[in-house]
């Protein structure tokens, strides 16, 4: 029994010790993090040694800046007051984006809506439109779902969509993108946004407009060819003077090998 | 020879005291040590600037106005104040136009902005000056020099806004909205609830358990109640989300599922378990001479165990709800999953609520270490250490005078 024990506590240690010694470490997005992690692997049959890590884009961005992470992986763009850390830490920051991700706004399936522009989206996220009847749907109270403000997703959206406003207080936030699909399934009048990867037949997708005239549905050969306007990179930061090491890995996800991995975790290849 | 013997026994004895010394008070500094973390981290919010850090706001020279609360910030950059009369200053034109730095493009051609943006301040001043009734949220090292607008001082984040504010924004640009009423009166009403739910039905199995179930029903009972415990509360979290929040919609007929009340059942579901078995443990402490007694006296079943039994394990029937009130009020994951977490302030349990565990679980994640977001976390958690504190008092109090009233 104690032996048992030695040997379990010597295997998680190597398991912890050894990658931290010679691999490169990627943290930061949950949203990339299943991409990494794919990448990592394939990278990892090629001899290389990649470990990735979550916990939101802002950790993998603080941890760039302490330099306890040779890359972060971001879903939004490095703010400002970050690259003004990494500036007086005396770092230089290299920005990469390795593939895109479309969002796309969903409805209860029941929901008669099917199409919406960017002002209706503003002004139902702000709370200006509270009811379906607004923009053409039935007699119906609007429930609108969004992620927790730590995630990129919430961010992007809110500049991308809301022109920098701020959500309503009342906006129902959500731990996880799973959550949104099941109480979207469940609540008749709700509204949300989720990647493009997690789209599936239990919600229905509206289509959106920007210009107020074209309404494209999202897809990947909508965000491909540049017709669906809610798309966003998913981006891979690195110090400039790390850039010889890192530089494989980050050629291999460029690679049309790596992009075609993309494809297959359900993000948008550069190609 | 057996001196000797005694003389090592005396000096092992010493040495467990010893240890067990060391060991009691190490742990006992160690947890004061958090305490104090955890309210030296919270206080930094109150040395931090109302607007994000790095930035400022600036307004046209001639523009009188010289205070705004952090309130009026978000509605001016989020066009619900469009008027300077409305912030009571008098501005030619009277109309707000608001600038970020994403909007300068449409002030002024972007080939003449310079590819280091080394001529971005005097563009802001300039920018600026040609519009009276302009407020600009801008990088404060674009102010440094040559900055011909005003810079308005707001000062700090101060207590006020913080335990008096409604609204809980803290990713808000340019100004962070730390109101925390409507966070603490989630929790309260989550809390309150599971305690109402739990309450009568924990003590009612921790009687029957005890009391009245004969030998076979207690040996099925009991490992089943503290398998309960045993169940990661992501777990109970996900049941509540796809079996509760849906049953809740329809038995009130509501808008949304994800309430209060979702999360008030869950987490009775949770605190039951710590209810009963530490309750249950109590009432069978009672010593059998003193139950014998009121039955040799002609009392029934029924009146020794309300006037027998449960006086004698008051104090620990009430433990036993002080740690189930501690789970529910402390609990994460599972209330972040079923109430909905929207940060309005409650006016009953049928509405979505946010609770202090489930903010900080779901924010510190992405606060930059040591910002305001960061420290306004741990102020939380200090609200939240108070008000488990406050509790825990009260109940010692209430179960010490019971004691002595039975004595």
């Amino acid at each position: 029994m104690k032996n048992l024990r030695k040997i379990a506590l010597a295997i998680a240690l190597a398991l912890v010790v050894t990658p931290m010694l010679n691999a490169q470490k990627i943290k930061g997005s949950d949203t990339v993090l299943p991409l990494s992690q794919k990448e990592a692997e394939a990278y990892g049959k090629k001899g290389g040694k990649v470990t990735v890590t979550g916990g939101g884009s802002g950790v993998g961005i603080a941890a760039l800046i302490d330099g306890t992470t040779d890359i972060a992986q971001a879903s939004r763009k490095m703010k400002f007051s970050e690259r003004q850390k990494l500036q007086s830490a005396g770092k230089q920051a290299k920005e990469v984006v390795i593939a895109m991700d479309a969002l796309a706004v969903v409805v209860n399936p029941n929901n008669k809506v099917s199409q919406l522009t960017r002002q209706q989206l503003e002004d139902i996220f702000t709370g200006k439109i509270t009811n379906w009847k607004q923009v053409g749907g039935e007699d119906l109270k609007i429930v609108v779902y969004s992620r927790e403000s730590s995630s990129g997703t919430y961010e992007f959206f809110k500049e991308h969509v809301m022109k920098n406003k701020n959500y309503m207080s009342s906006v129902l936030s959500m731990p996880a993108t799973g959550a949104i699909i099941q109480s979207i399934k469940q609540t008749k009048g709700a509204i949300g946004y989720v990647g493009l990867a997690y789209l599936n037949s239990e919600v229905k997708a509206i289509k959106v407009s920007f210009d107020g005239k074209n309404f494209v549905a999202p897809s990947v050969a909508a965000a491909k060819n540049k017709t669906y306007p809610v798309v966003r990179p998913l981006l891979y930061y690195y110090e400039v003077k790390n850039a010889k090491k890192v530089k494989p890995y980050i050629d291999f996800v460029l690679s049309s090998e790596g992009q075609a991995i993309v494809d297959k975790v359900g993000y948008i290849s550069l190609k | 020879m057996k001196k000797m013997f005694r003389g090592k026994k005396y000096f092992i004895e010493a040495l467990w005291e010893g240890l067990l010394k060391i060991s009691g008070s190490v742990t006992s500094i160690i947890i004061i040590l958090i305490v104090l973390f955890l309210f030296s981290e919270g206080m930094g919010l109150f040395k931090k600037n109302v607007i994000e850090e790095g930035y400022v706001i600036a307004v046209n020279k001639n523009n009188p106005i010289k205070d705004l609360t952090p309130q009026q910030i978000k509605d001016v950059f989020d066009v619900k104040i469009e008027t300077w009369k409305e912030l009571g200053a008098d501005v030619s034109g009277n109309q707000i136009v608001v600038l970020r730095l994403d909007d300068i493009p449409n002030y002024f051609p972007e080939e003449e902005i310079a590819e280091d943006m080394s001529n971005l301040p005097q563009i802001i001043s300039q920018i600026l000056d040609d519009n009276p009734g302009m407020i600009a949220f801008v990088p404060k090292d674009f102010t440094q020099t040559n900055f011909t607008g005003k810079i308005l001082d707001l000062g700090n984040i101060n207590f006020k806004d913080f335990f008096g504010g409604k609204e809980w924004f803290p990713t808000a640009q340019p100004a962070h909205q730390f109101g925390v009423i409507p966070i603490v009166m989630g929790t309260l009403w989550v809390s309150l609830g599971a305690i109402l739910i739990a309450l009568p039905f924990g003590l009612a199995v921790a009687i029957y358990s005890a009391e009245l179930a004969s030998k076979a029903v207690h040996k099925v009972l009991k490992p089943i109640i503290e398998l309960l415990a045993g169940i990661p509360s992501v777990v109970y979290g996900f049941f509540g989300l796809v079996v509760i929040v849906p049953l809740i919609q329809k038995t009130f007929n509501l808008d949304v599922g994800e309430t209060g009340l979702a999360g008030s059942i869950v987490l009775a579901i949770m605190a039951l378990p710590t209810i009963i078995t530490i309750a249950e443990d109590a009432l069978r402490s009672t010593p059998r001479a003193m139950k014998e007694a009121s039955l040799a006296l002609g009392a029934n079943k029924w009146q020794t165990i309300v006037k027998v039994t449960i006086p004698y394990s008051i104090s620990g029937i009430t433990a036993g709800v002080v740690l189930g009130i501690g789970r529910a009020i402390g609990e994460t994951m599972a209330v972040l999953m079923v109430t909905g977490n929207a940060a309005v302030i409650p006016h009953t349990l049928l509405e979505p609520v946010r609770t202090i565990p489930a903010t900080i679980a779901a924010e510190l994640g992405e606060a930059p270490k040591g910002g305001a977001h960061y420290e306004a976390l741990f102020v939380l958690g200090c609200i939240l250490f108070v008000i488990t504190l406050l509790i825990n008092l009260t109940v010692e109090y209430i179960s010490y005078r019971n004691k002595n009233k039975v004595a």
